[in-house]
């Protein structure tokens, strides 16, 4: 008789991509015994396109992970070589952090997590398929079984497979069944989910070659420095760790020869041929797509980004491609400074397997199969911080469902991570989703300064954040709203030395004595700079000045935002019960009715936000859910 | 969608009879009375009163007086939507009731969706549950109609001047989103002047959408209109000319006696709403009698002026004022023939004005036929042509336009005050969401869709 080895637990994670990473920890630091599925543990919180962390929209998320209690934003600011926050000269809603990571670190330094977390264990295998129990209309996960057969029982399961799955890599006419970077891909999973009845589709990305740096001319770009002081990620890092001596990136551009050249062999690129069939990103085009779709535009930016203190390989950021070898090479050695490039990594595109997220509750657990979460681009998201934030929000949901408790759902006007679950669960959604700022209504709220302030609570409420951070937090709130009211009521007069200080930042003389708010919102003023007429300023705990710096300037309208907020959060707060039938709801038109099955919304908010709900079929909703109240009532 | 914000309407049909209802539901309801309702007695302080209470008063925007009106207060839970709850009763008249609603409106409320009074009520508990579904019935079929007289009040030219100002916005919002979005690939520099001076376009052509509602109401509702003229000139007697003997000026409603401040008239196909014509039947005496002040507003606000000089007396200081009055306005100056020798004839009166000069005899009955022809050539050939003109007659059109106008200048404020880029598109996207109001188009994902579409983003 074959026995097979078998094992129990509580929460498995299948994948150690970003995803996978934050949803183990989340999981294990809960106190849920947690086993990690991996094809390779050397490839844990792999980075295998762009080498950074952070940018517009995402290092919001970032922050907004930390200050759940998620690890990637300590784990950047332990590994980065370089940082930078983008927009400074615009609002404080698109400040950005972003740092340039040393690949290899960064992955090892999360490993080194991983490894020494309490209840979290990793094993190398591939998970082959999802064992479940109970009827089709009704199926619960019971655990996963490996492709060498051993049986893993756990509670809850999550999915943070990223583009392992089915995946192939193509340039030209060449195509492997492989995962990035030549890893072994996942080829057993898909047939056992759709087995279990989930709807899958097939998108694509790409990547950029690597290139080796001895062979670049680096006197022909423009170099790209970090900042002079660099603020971390992390609420928790003290920033006087993080002024580090910094790595430059390079900035050069494409030409009419590039594009020459790309244009003749546009015939062989698989993308024109037919050969994928997967749906790529609009954001994030390939250089061909670029050279086509915006013909008018003579050059297009490149930048070469370091890949690590450990190696010579750079990265070619803005040329990704999957054009044949011979085309590549022809086309980066006609970039300026790249004449005699040696290409250490072709460009490639993946194709992968992924679902419609529609399938998925806000919680991020499949409507139709008890248990199962997923996370990251498995549920056809883009980037790593995407990635981590929903792998976070499943492991911590995960978890929940084990001791449960409520799960954790963040709406739009709480954070990014809000609106990313909430795009992904009620949008239909054709191409790997990326997180923008333009995406969140209330990106004035949602600001990466104030992460901290908006979640914390959250993350200790949840059980992540320690009390002592908790406090920490109590206290900056405090003050920031003593600071308010202070300068509100403070005032200056006409003397000398305020009439200098506003001569000096050329703003116009004072008639009269006026608030210290007062000059705070003038444009050219801020609250740092009247520090010399502001004798009675308190030492602040760091953070809090540029709290009440952004309060007193923007004040209109973050009211505003807050009164939209308001509004929002009644429809928010209307639940619409599971086991509503829309077959039973009259008047609604055959379009409304056909989407609100399909996706089965949890809220009337969620409701209005498909497309082909009219302000009509909401209206008529929330006389059914009335009536039905009064029914039961 | 918009649960608990204020809304308004008229409760009753808008009719030149009987007593009209503007009804005011929401948080902000007894806040907006406040803003445009003066009690009798000045010193009563509204915030302050009892619900179920009836305040004697007017109602004014500005200095100018629209309506004597009683106001009933009630607050919610005790209201028919069980929210705070206002209703003015004014004179009726459809003029008067606009003019009411819409200062309402400017003051913070918004119109009310159809069925929307119904809705909340409900909503609020207020409607026993076996009627849900003729309520949720009720939605719907009057949405559908309220969606298909609106499409059909929307000429195609006014669709495809929205759209094109709609695109418009779209454009300038997605490279903003995008710059920012992506700052190292797109630059802001001098985008801020620029951009001010694409709003200023934006906003021009919206100003003249508004304007054209007002033609368009002109169709809809009739040419405002004003008689002016010295005593004895001969107005009354034109008056009732134009309206015949038989009807009655002065209307009767129960319990009170009030004089009508509009009639409306037939003339021809021309639909006229005279203004004041009570003023004219009392007193015959509109300048001297009320003073010069409250004529200059009542021109100002007449798309027409019809001034009747007595031939028979020589021009005098009162007619300098009143000639001064026709200056910008459509005028027409009827000289009124008497049975003496003209003192006044139609030369030394041109040589006065620009406005076209009409010999009429009130008495006799002369010269109707040319005025009427004069008053079709001025609103329907001449000046205003309504074949070309893009026309807004839909309340809720010019609503969203106002909105859209409000969230640009927004937007202007925001680059004069020297506020950061990314703050423009809080009001660029409203003012987007407002003009997808008149088309009835939501904005979904046109702003992702316009940023990939039209810029070039990314690694």
């Amino acid at each position: 008789m074959n026995t097979v080895y078998k094992e129990t637990c509580q929460a498995v994670v299948v994948g150690a991509g970003h995803a996978g990473c934050e949803a183990a920890l989340a999981c294990a630091r809960l106190g849920i015994e947690t086993v990690m599925f991996t094809v390779s543990v050397d490839s844990i919180a792999l980075m295998p396109c762009n080498p950074n962390i952070g940018g517009t929209s995402k290092g919001h998320l970032v922050r907004e992970i930390d200050a759940l209690g998620g690890e990637m934003g300590k784990n950047i600011d332990r590994t980065f070589i370089q940082s930078k926050m983008l927009n400074v000269s615009k609002g404080p809603a698109v400040h950005s952090l972003r740092a340039q990571a040393d690949k290899a670190e960064y992955s090892r330094s999360m490993r080194r997590v991983l490894e020494n977390t309490d209840h979290l264990s990793i094993v190398q295998a591939e998970v082959a398929e999802i064992l479940t129990e109970g009827t089709e209309e009704n199926l619960i996960v019971k655990g996963i079984r490996t492709t060498s057969g051993a049986i893993y029982e756990a509670q809850t399961v999550i999915l943070c497979t990223g583009t392992y799955l089915r995946a192939r890599c193509i340039y030209g006419d060449v195509s492997t069944y492989t995962g990035p970077n030549g890893l072994q891909a996942a080829n057993h999973l898909t047939d056992s989910l759709k087995r279990l009845g989930v709807e899958m589709y097939r998108f694509k990305t790409g990547t950029p070659a690597r290139i080796d740096k001895r062979s670049i001319d680096f006197s022909k770009m423009e170099e790209q420095f970090g900042d002079e002081k660099v603020i971390p990620f992390s609420f928790t890092t003290d920033p006087e760790t993080v002024q580090i001596p910094q790595v430059s990136c390079w900035l050069t551009y494409t030409n009419e020869k590039t594009h020459e050249i790309i244009r003749k062999n546009l015939d062989r690129s698989p993308l024109y041929s037919g050969m994928i069939e997967g749906t790529g990103p609009r954001y994030c085009p390939s250089i061909e797509d670029k050279v086509v779709r915006f013909a008018d535009k003579n050059r297009h930016q490149v930048f070469i980004e370091p890949e690590g203190l450990y190696t010579n390989e750079m990265y070619v950021g803005g040329m990704s491609s999957s054009l044949p070898e011979d085309v590549q090479h022809a086309m980066y050695s006609s970039v300026a400074g790249l004449e005699h490039v040696r290409i250490v990594r072709n460009a490639y595109a993946i194709e992968y397997d992924c679902i419609d997220a529609r399938q998925l509750y806000p919680s991020l657990e499949f409507k139709k199969i008890r248990g199962l979460f997923s996370g990251g681009q498995f549920n056809g998201s883009s980037g790593y911080e995407e990635a981590a934030a929903q792998g976070l929000i499943a492991g911590i949901n995960a978890a929940r469902m084990i001791q449960k408790k409520d799960p954790l759902i963040l709406d739009r006007s709480q954070a990014y991570i809000g609106v990313l679950i909430d795009d992904l669960v009620t949008k239909e959604n054709r191409e790997p989703y990326r997180m923008m700022t333009s995406r969140s209504e209330y990106r004035l709220l949602l600001r990466q300064d104030n992460a901290d302030l908006r979640l914390t609570k959250t993350g200790y409420e949840v059980g992540l954040i320690s009390e002592e951070r908790y406090q920490g937090l109590l206290d900056k709130e405090r003050q920031i709203q003593e600071e308010i009211k202070r300068v509100e009521k403070v005032h200056v007069g006409t003397s000398e030395e305020v009439q200098r200080l506003l001569e000096q930042y050329e703003s116009t003389p004072l008639h009269s004595g006026i608030s210290l708010a007062e000059l705070i919102r003038r444009p050219e003023l801020n609250y740092e700079a009247l520090a010399p007429i502001d004798p009675d300023r308190p030492s602040l705990l760091r953070g809090v000045a540029e709290q009440v710096n952004i309060h007193i300037k923007y004040d209109g309208y973050i009211r505003r935002q807050l009164k939209q907020v308001e509004q929002f959060q009644k429809l928010e707060y209307k639940k619409i019960p599971d086991e509503l039938d829309y077959d039973e709801v009259p008047s609604l038109r055959i379009e409304a009715r056909q989407k609100l099955k399909e996706v089965r919304p949890v809220s009337v908010g969620q409701a209005f936000r498909i497309s082909g709900v009219s302000p009509a079929d909401i209206s008529v909703l929330l006389v059914w859910l009335e009536q039905r109240k009064g029914r039961k009532d | 969608m918009r649960e608990s914000d204020t809304i308004a309407a008229a409760a009753t049909a808008m009719s030149s009879s009987g007593i009209g209802i503007i009804r005011i539901s929401g948080e902000e309801a007894f806040s907006i009375m406040k803003k445009i309702f003066r009690p009798y007695r000045k010193e009563k302080d509204m915030s302050a009163q009892p619900s179920y209470t009836v305040h004697y008063g007017t109602v004014e925007e500005g200095e100018e007086v629209l309506d004597e009106v009683l106001v009933l207060l009630m607050r919610g839970p005790h209201s028919y939507t069980a929210e705070d709850t206002v209703e003015i009763d004014c004179h009726g008249g459809r003029l008067v009731m606009q003019r009411i609603l819409d200062l309402v409106i400017k003051n913070g409320a918004r119109p009310a969706e159809p069925g929307e009074f119904t809705k909340r009520a409900f909503l609020n508990g207020r409607i026993d549950l076996s009627q849900a579904e003729a309520v949720m019935d009720l939605i719907q079929s009057r949405n559908r109609m309220a969606l298909k007289s609106s499409v059909s009040q929307l000429q195609g030219s006014v669709r495809q001047q929205i759209e094109k100002l709609r695109s418009q916005i779209l454009y300038e919002t997605a490279f903003l989103e995008a710059a920012l979005d992506d700052p190292e690939h797109i630059s802001l520099d001098g985008y801020s002047e620029e951009l001010l001076k694409k709003v200023e376009v934006i906003c021009g052509e919206i100003e003249k959408l508004l304007k054209s509602s007002e033609s368009g109401r002109i169709l809809k509702e009739g040419i405002k209109t004003v008689i002016l003229g010295k005593p004895n000139a001969g107005k009354s007697s034109l008056l009732n000319v134009l309206l015949g003997e038989e009807r009655a000026i002065v209307t009767e409603i129960e319990g009170t006696t009030r004089d009508v401040l509009e009639e409306q008239l037939q003339l021809g196909d021309l639909s006229l709403l005279l203004l004041d014509t009570a003023g004219i039947r009392s007193t015959e005496d509109i300048v001297e009698q009320i003073g010069v002040d409250r004529a200059r507003k009542q021109a100002e606000d007449a798309d027409l002026i019809l001034y009747v000089a007595d031939s028979s007396r020589p021009l005098n200081e009162s007619d300098e004022e009143i000639l001064s009055l026709l200056e910008g306005k459509k005028s027409l100056v009827l000289l009124n023939k008497s049975d003496l020798e003209p003192v006044v004839t139609p030369e030394i009166m041109r040589e006065r004005t620009k406005h076209k000069v009409l010999l009429i005899s009130a008495k006799e009955e002369q010269g109707i036929r040319e005025l009427e022809d004069e008053i079709r050539s001025l609103f329907f050939q001449g000046e205003v042509d309504f074949n070309d003109e893009i026309l807004i007659t839909n309340a809720r059109h010019k609503a969203a336009l106002q909105d859209a106008r409000a969230s640009l200048s927004m937007v202007k404020e925001s680059i004069q005050n020297g506020m950061p880029e990314d703050f423009y598109t809080i009001d660029l996207t409203d003012a987007y969401q407002a003009l997808g109001r008149i088309l009835g188009e939501e904005m979904g994902e046109d702003l992702i869709n316009e940023i990939f579409g039209k810029f070039c983003m990314g690694k």
